[in-house]
This record gives structure tokens, C-alpha cells and sequence, in this order.
């Protein structure tokens, strides 16, 4: 973990870090090494679980955009076995913001189709840093028409900035992309479970979250816009972007008080990207148990129950 | 300029020398001529010279576009409940407070019941004076309302979409109403009731992603203004300028967007001659 990043209230637990591979890495093999080891990791551990106890709103918006928090691919790696992914929209072309493709979830086929941000900068460049375009959308609506046809629960993971801003998506028609979704969203005939992995950014990120079950992560956020864009638009400072987050209460706690979703998915002490494979394993055990829940459901009930659902916020 | 002014003295004064009653003339905003208003509201507030058109209230939409003016509100009383407890510098509710102080709307969607030409439709109508046109919960509300009276009258349904996007006082809720209200077109759809959308400057956002863009027909004024993201963050993310008629309704109708653009005169018209081959009352 020589590459770990901390964020900047994680000043404490960066000292007791490095002290810590300073020791792992020493040469000498002493009882009192271990020991000193041992200790160390007992007090990280607790410091970790102090600070990531109280964390407030603008700590919780570093944490979903920490640089190291697991992507769509690490998830899909480490959830679904022999997965294949699907590529292209079959109108325009492939957006690599969006993953999309068939696995399976305990010898289940299911669809997966998630916003990728790209670790390094070829990847970020490639991915567009998860910030979808037009075809994009198109490419997931495409993916969870199939879906439909073949009886597939789909499953989104969502973690984006926002639908990108720029002069080609506008040409293909940005609005109609995200609005077509949301309109195919709320009448697919197939369970539709939607996991808020890390940046749920407006628009963009709702084009992929229509569905039967929302959960979040734990330290995810999830707003109608960036808490910078919020603070430029109503306080006319984007500097106010702190108190945008607390106002707009992006985090899963405060959505999950105003019933906007239906679960948190706890993280690993001290964030998802302290632990891959534990929060993998957290996602896949919630996965699995809302699933066989909609599964029961007949078609009927289960697309009444969405539309209800829909209908219920803000009535 | 102060030589010139000493000069000409009249010419400091140039701007407010006209002096009859206020609100009598307007200037338009594009070829700046100088109009007279009554003349202007017997042009539906379409500049004579220019053909601009200039931005009109809600209220103003429904009596040009609606047989004898007249027609039936739905769910008319409906106010936010505030549901995040708002605050930046000032509450939403002082903001909403004086939204209604300055247009004298409960909010930013008026749905009604009328008559076009002889046809019952229901029709909603966005006032973008009240806090920008944005959707929260209860224009969401009342478009659903207003999409479920159509599908239980069985008649079409029409919006007049100009709105800067989703309503940020209410964050998650109002994004959601993005879902909602493209789930209930869904719903009216299937009853095979005609939507048509029609685009009026400006419309941007949640609104344009959700409500404005899925019209079965979808319909611009000239000039209007429309996209997902706005002009300016735009260019500040790709750094290049962009062309005049980027985002206008030409631009839209050749980028396949839209089914047509149509002066402000001729919407009663045509859309009722859309509805008279799609529509059987």
C-alpha cells in the first residue's frame, strides 16, 4: 500500500501508516518488531474507526471521489463470474464510460451495467474520467432491452460526475438520451437493481437508476447536481461547494432518512478503498438477497410496485 | 464622450427621453427596435420587425393558445413542503415566497383542462419567472396529475417546457421527478394519447431530459434555446467557442432533435392539425 493516498482529515492515520510500512519493511526480525507491529495496527484501526465515525457531508464527498475507490470493473471482477461484456450502442458508436455486459451472480445471468471512471490517466482518457455521452446511454438502454427480452435482472452500478458536458453529446441529443432511459427504466419488464457506487452526479447518473431496489454505499453521494455546481448556481460561489453538500444532503444517511433509497451498503473500516474484496462481498450478499425478494414478485406486481415508487416522491 | 455630450446635450438623456407611461414601450431584445406594446400583444409579443420571440408568461401561453382564453385548472393549490429543509443564504422558502410575490403563480408548472379548436386536451404550461422554471416536487406533481386527468378523459396532452432543469432546493426529490414524470408520458403512451412537447426558450436540464424531449411530436419555437448543458459550462469545459446557432431550434431540428419549428401564430394551427390526423376524440 506504498501508493495510498490520504485524504486531508486522515492526516493522523497517514503518520501511524507510514510508521507502519516503515516497520513492515525493516530487515530485522525481532519479537519486539512484531509486537511494536501489532500495536500500531490496533491504534490505526481504532483512530480510523474515530474519524470515519463522524465524518461530515464534505469529508463523505472526498471519500466517494477518493482516487483509489474501486471502480465499476473492480466490482464486476470480483462479484460476477464469466462475464462478457457487450459493446456499442449499434446507432453511433461504443462509449467507454459505461460498461455494460452478461455474468452471472451465483450461477444467476443477470445484466451489469455500470459508469466506469478509468484508474490511469489512458484509462481516465478512454473512459471520458465516467462521464457519459449520448451513445452511452444508448448502448446501456440497448443492454437492458436485451435484458428484457431474455429475462435477465439488470443491475446497475452508478458512479459519475455527470453526463459529459460537451458540444457532440449536445448534437446527439444529450436530453433525449437520458430521458429515453429513464422512460424504458420505468416500464422494463425484468427486476432492475441499482447499487450508487460512488459519484451519483444528476442526470447522467439517473439515466442508469430507475429501478426496484436502491442501495448506496455507505460514503457514496448522490445529488440533482455537483455540490460545485450547486453552490455556483444558488450562492454564485463555487467555493460554497461544502455547504452545497450539506444543503442538498447528498449522503446515504440523509437519502435513506428522506426515503430516496432503500438501503446502505456498509464499507470497510475507513472506506470501499481500503478493502476491495470485503466491499465486493458486502454489494454481492445485498445483491443477492433483494434479488430473490423481486424474484418473487409476478411481472405485474413488480412493474406496479416500481411505477408506485416513482410516483411516491415528492407527492 | 463628455466633448460630445457638451456638444449635443441631449444626448445623456437619450435612453428614458421618451416619456410616455411606463410599460407602454418595449424594446426587443434582439434588433432593439422600439415597439408598442399594444401592438406587441396583438403580435403575441413576437417582434413585427425582427420576428423575435420574446419570452411570456405562463398564464399569457394558455390564453393564446386555448379556445375562447378559458380553461380549467388542475391541482392548482399545490405548494413545496420544503422537504430538505433548504437554506443557503436565504431559505427556500423566503425564495419561493417572493417567486409568488413577483409572479403571482403557486408555483413553476400551471396544468389546466381546455379546449383547442373544438378538442378537449389537457395542457401544462411552465412560468420560467418562478425560480427559473426548475421542477421540484410539485411541478412534478402536477404534471403527473395533469398526464393522468388525460389518460382518464382519454384526450391528448400538451407542455410548453422552458425551464433552467431540476430545482436545486430540493436536490434528490426533484432530480427524481426527471423519473417520475418520464414514467407517467410512459403511462399515457400506452393508452395511445398523443404528447406533444413543445420547446420555448430556454429549456435546459432535468426538464429538457426528461418532460421536453420526449413529446411523440416534438415542436420549437424559432430562436428558442435548448440543450441538456448550458452554453457557458460548455465552453469553459472544451475551451473552443461555439458557433451562434449552437443549441437554437435550427440547430436542433437539423441535428434530428425536434419535428419542426413553428411561429408562435401558427401553434394553434398546426398542432391542431397534428392532433385532427393522430387523434380521434
Amino acid at each position: 500500500m506504498s501508493d495510498e493516498k490520504f485524504l486531508s482529515f486522515e492526516d493522523p492515520i497517514k503518520e501511524l501508516a507510514q510508521k507502519l510500512s516503515a516497520l513492515r519493511t525493516a530487515s530485522v526480525d525481532s519479537p519486539a518488531l512484531n509486537t511494536e507491529i501489532q500495536s500500531l495496527e490496533k491504534e490505526n484501526k481504532a483512530l480510523t474507526k474515530k474519524i470515519y465515525s463522524k465524518l461530515d457531508t464534505w469529508q463523505i464527498v472526498q471519500v466517494a471521489r477518493h482516487p483509489n475507490r474501486p471502480h465499476t470493473s473492480d466490482y464486476i471482477k470480483r462479484i460476477f463470474d464469466d462475464f462478457d461484456e457487450l459493446h456499442g450502442d449499434r446507432q453511433f458508436g461504443d462509449d467507454a464510460s459505461i460498461i455494460g455486459g452478461i455474468g452471472l451472480l451465483e450461477n444467476m445471468p443477470v445484466m451489469v451495467i455500470g459508469h466506469e471512471k478509468g484508474r490511469d490517466t489512458d484509462e481516465k482518457l478512454k473512459r471520458n474520467f465516467g462521464m457519459t455521452n449520448p451513445e452511452g446511454y444508448r448502448k446501456a438502454k440497448r443492454l437492458m432491452l436485451l435484458a428484457e427480452q431474455f429475462s435477465l435482472p439488470v443491475i446497475t452500478f452508478v458512479d459519475t460526475a455527470g453526463a459529459y458536458p460537451g458540444i457532440e453529446g449536445e448534437e446527439r441529443c444529450q436530453s433525449e438520451a437520458i430521458a429515453r432511459n429513464l422512460a424504458t427504466m420505468s416500464e422494463l419488464k425484468t427486476p432492475i437493481l441499482v447499487v450508487v457506487s460512488g459519484e451519483g452526479g444528476s442526470g447522467g447518473a439517473l439515466a442508469i437508476s430507475v429501478g426496484d431496489h436502491l442501495s448506496m454505499l455507505e460514503y457514496a453521494i448522490y445529488s440533482v447536481a455537483s455540490p460545485e455546481a450547486c453552490a455556483s448556481i444558488i450562492w454564485r460561489e463555487a467555493d460554497k461547494a461544502p455547504e452545497a453538500a450539506k444543503a442538498m444532503k447528498v449522503s446515504s444517511k440523509d437519502l435513506k432518512k428522506i426515503n430516496i433509497i432503500d438501503e446502505i451498503i456498509t464499507e470497510p473500516l475507513g472506506g470501499a478503498h481500503r478493502d476491495y474484496d470485503l466491499m465486493a462481498e458486502n454489494i454481492k450478499s445485498s445483491l443477492i438477497k433483494n434479488l430473490s425478494i423481486l424474484n418473487k414478485l409476478s411481472l405485474d406486481d413488480l412493474l406496479d410496485r416500481r411505477y408506485k415508487r416513482i410516483l411516491e416522491i415528492g407527492s | 464622450m463628455n466633448w460630445l455630450r457638451r456638444l449635443i446635450p441631449s444626448i445623456g438623456t437619450f435612453k428614458s427621453k421618451s416619456k410616455v407611461p411606463d410599460g407602454l414601450w418595449v424594446s426587443c431584445k434582439k434588433c432593439e427596435s422600439v415597439l408598442y406594446v399594444p401592438e406587441l400583444e396583438k403580435s403575441l409579443y413576437v417582434c413585427p420587425k425582427c420576428g423575435y420571440h420574446m419570452r411570456i408568461g405562463a398564464r399569457k401561453r394558455l390564453d393564446i393558445f386555448l379556445d375562447n382564453s378559458s380553461y380549467e385548472e388542475i391541482a392548482p393549490n399545490l405548494t413545496t413542503k420544503d422537504p430538505l429543509r433548504f437554506k443557503d443564504s436565504k431559505y427556500y422558502t423566503s425564495r419561493v415566497k417572493e417567486a409568488v410575490a413577483a409572479t403571482g403563480e403557486k408555483e413553476a408548472l400551471i396544468v389546466v383542462k381546455g379546449m383547442l379548436k373544438g378538442v378537449s386536451i389537457v395542457v401544462a404550461a411552465f412560468e420560467f419567472r418562478f425560480l427559473g422554471g426548475s421542477m421540484g416536487s410539485v411541478v412534478g406533481e402536477k404534471f403527473v396529475q395533469g398526464i393522468n386527468t388525460a389518460i382518464k378523459e382519454k384526450v391528448p396532452f400538451i407542455c410548453f417546457a422552458t425551464s433552467g432543469g431540476a430545482r436545486m432546493q430540493e436536490s434528490m426529490i426533484s432530480l427524481m421527478q426527471m423519473a417520475k414524470t418520464s414514467a407517467a408520458i410512459q403511462k399515457l403512451k400506452k393508452e395511445k394519447l398523443p404528447y406533444i412537447s413543445v420547446l420555448i426558450d430556454p429549456i435546459y436540464g432535468g426538464v429538457s431530459a426528461s418532460i421536453a424531449m420526449l413529446g411523440d411530436i416534438n415542436i420549437a419555437e424559432p430562436n428558442a434555446l435548448s440543450g441538456f448543458t448550458g452554453r457557458r459550462v460548455i465552453e469553459q469545459t472544451v475551451r473552443i467557442e461555439l458557433p451562434d446557432n449552437f443549441q437554437k431550434s435550427e440547430y436542433l431540428l437539423s441535428n434530428g432533435a425536434i419535428d419542426m419549428i413553428i411561429h408562435r401564430k401558427n401553434l394553434r394551427s398546426k398542432i391542431s392539425s397534428i392532433l385532427n390526423k393522430i387523434y380521434k376524440s
